[in-house]
C-alpha cells in the first residue's frame, strides 16, 4: 500500500502502517546523526530540556553534503541506523514516533517502537540526490559546531521511505526476504 | 628520468575526487542496468530504477551521488624514473583532496583522531598506498570509500585446513552479517593470502577492478562467479527489503601466503562504487 503522511505523527496516524508499505511524508522534520543523538540524550540523562521538540517527531538519520545555490540542503541520503540503536529507546519513551534510516535496529529499539506505537521506515541508501529534490527547506536548530552532523529542521514534500518496522514490530527485513524466497508475488 | 610538478598532481586528484562523487563509473551503470534486466522481483526493479534515476540526477545536475562522499584512498603507482618536483607527493595529494572537498560541495567526513573525533573539516587526510613500478609514469587512482559500507568488512586469519570451503563461508556469512546495512547492491571485495595487513589490502584492490572484469586466473574467475551467484541467492536484495540482486559483483585477489595461514578479508562496497584514475 501507498501512504501520504504528515508531520507530527501520532499514534493513530501510524497504526495502519504495516512492514512493506511505501509512504510519502510531508512536514518538518529533524535531522541527526550519532554524534548528535549522544548530546542530546547527556541532556536527556541530566534532566534538562532538549533543543528540539520530540513529541511526535520524526528524526531522519542523514549527514548532508553542502548545500549548493538554489538547494535546500545537499545530497541527502540515509545513514546505517544501528549507530543510533543505543540512544532511540530514550527518545522513542519522549514521544519520538518517527525514525527513518536504513538497515538492522536493535531488539532493544524494536521493543520500544511497538510499545509506543512508533515506525521505523528506510529510505533508499545512496539516492542521496534524488531524495534531496524532496527537501524543500532547511535550518540549523542545534548543534551547529557538528557541522555536516547538526540538527536541521528540515521541511520535505512527499518525501518517499518505506516502512520497515511497524507499530505492531514487523519487519520487512525478515518479511521481504522470506516473501522473495518463497517464491510469492507481491 | 621524468619531472612531474607536484601542482599538476594536487590539480588532478582535486578533480578526481569530485569526478567520482558526481559521476557514477560506467561498468557500474552498465551492471545496475543489467541487474535490473535480470531480476523479476517488482520491488527489486523498483529500487534498481531508483539507483539509477539517482546517479542520473547525480552527472546530470554536477552533485554527489551519495552524500557520503568518503574518505579518500588513493592507489598511486610510479614509474621509478619519476621525480616530483616542487613539493612532497602525498602533501601534494592531500592539498587535491582539500580543494575538491571544498570546492566540490562534498562532505567532510574525516576525524583527526578515532577516539577524540574532532571532524578535520577539509576531508583529509586521505589514506595513500604506494607502489613503484617500472617506466616514467605516475598513474593515480582516487576511491571515496563510504562507511555505511566499509564498517560491514571483516577478516579472518583461517587455518590451511579450512581451505576453500572455509574462504567460501567466510564470504557468505560476511555478507549475511551485512544484510541491509551496507547499502545492496553491494560490490564485494575479497582478498586471498598474503599477510594480516596485505590480505585487507587485496580486498581493496579487488573493489577498484571494473565490475565486467574478472581475475585472469581462471580458478579464481569461477569462484568470483559462483560467489555471485550464492550470494544472489541469499534473498536479501536491493536495499535488503528482499529479491535477487544482493551482489553486483564478486572480485577476488589472492597473493602467496605462509605454510601456516590463510588469511581472507571481505572489503564490502555500496552500489555507489565510485574511484576515477590517472596517468601523468
Amino acid at each position: 500500500m501507498d501512504y501520504k503522511l504528515k508531520t507530527p505523527f501520532t499514534r493513530e496516524d501510524l497504526k495502519d502502517l504495516k512492514a512493506g508499505d511505501n509512504v510519502y511524508i510531508t512536514g518538518y522534520m529533524y535531522t541527526a546523526r550519532d554524534a548528535a543523538h549522544k548530546r542530546l540524550v547527556e541532556l536527556i540523562e541530566q534532566d534538562k530540556e532538549l533543543p528540539i521538540d520530540v513529541k511526535g517527531a520524526c528524526i531522519y538519520y542523514v549527514g548532508p553534503t553542502p548545500a549548493k545555490e538554489g538547494q535546500a540542503l545537499g545530497s541527502a541520503g540515509p545513514t546505517t541506523s544501528y549507530r543510533m540503536d543505543a540512544y532511540s529507546p530514550q527518545l522513542l519513551d519522549l514521544g519520538l514516533m518517527g525514525m527513518v534510516g536504513k538497515g538492522k535496529r536493535g531488539p532493544e529499539v524494536i521493543e520500544k517502537i511497538v510499545e509506543h506505537g512508533a515506525v521505523y521506515f528506510a529510505a533508499i541508501g545512496g539516492a542521496a540526490a534524488l531524495i534531496s529534490k524532496s527537501i524543500k527547506t532547511a535550518e540549523i536548530v542545534a548543534y551547529e559546531d557538528l557541522g555536516a552532523e547538526a540538527i536541521r529542521k528540515i521541511y520535505v514534500e512527499d518525501f518517499p521511505a518505506t516502512v520497515v518496522i511497524d507499530s505492531k514490530g514487523n519487519n520487512l527485513y525478515e518479511i521481504g526476504r522470506e516473501e522473495y524466497l518463497n517464491g510469492s508475488n507481491k | 628520468m621524468r619531472t612531474i610538478d607536484a601542482s599538476k598532481i594536487t590539480s588532478e586528484v582535486k578533480r578526481l575526487v569530485v569526478e567520482a562523487n558526481y559521476f557514477l563509473p560506467e561498468d557500474v551503470m552498465a551492471a545496475l542496468k543489467k541487474a535490473k534486466e535480470n531480476d523479476d522481483w517488482a520491488l527489486s526493479q523498483d529500487i534498481l530504477d531508483k539507483i539509477i534515476q539517482n546517479a542520473n540526477i547525480a552527472s546530470d545536475e554536477n552533485v554527489p551521488m551519495c552524500q557520503d562522499t568518503g574518505m579518500v584512498v588513493a592507489f598511486v603507482k610510479i614509474g621509478q624514473e619519476v621525480v616530483i618536483e616542487n613539493g612532497f607527493i602525498e602533501d601534494a595529494i592531500n592539498e587535491g583532496v582539500r580543494q575538491g572537498y571544498e570546492e566540490g560541495f562534498l562532505r567532510k567526513s574525516v576525524v583527526g583522531d578515532p577516539l577524540d573525533r574532532v571532524n578535520t573539516k577539509d576531508n583529509t587526510p586521505a589514506v595513500v598506498h604506494y607502489e613503484v613500478v617500472p617506466g616514467d609514469k605516475l598513474t593515480i587512482m582516487v576511491a571515496a570509500k563510504g562507511f555505511g559500507s566499509e564498517n560491514m568488512s571483516r577478516l579472518a586469519m583461517l587455518k590451511p585446513s579450512d581451505g576453500l570451503e572455509g574462504v567460501k563461508n567466510f564470504i557468505l556469512e560476511t555478507v549475511e552479517l551485512a544484510g541491509p546495512n551496507p547499502c545492496p547492491p553491494i560490490v564485494v571485495g575479497v582478498g586471498v593470502g598474503g599477510t594480516f595487513d596485505n590480505v585487507s589490502l587485496l580486498a581493496k584492490k579487488a573493489l577498484m577492478r571494473e565490475l565486467d572484469k574478472y581475475n585472469e586466473n581462471p580458478f579464481y574467475a569461477d569462484l568470483e562467479k559462483e560467489m555471485l551467484e550464492k550470494i544472489n541467492a541469499l534473498g536479501i536484495g536491493p536495499q535488503g527489503f528482499g529479491g535477487k540482486t544482493t551482489a553486483l559483483k564478486v572480485n577476488i585477489e589472492y597473493y602467496p601466503t605462509h605454510i601456516a595461514g590463510l588469511p581472507v578479508a571481505v572489503n564490502i562496497n555500496c552500489h555507489a562504487t565510485r574511484h576515477k584514475e590517472v596517468t601523468l
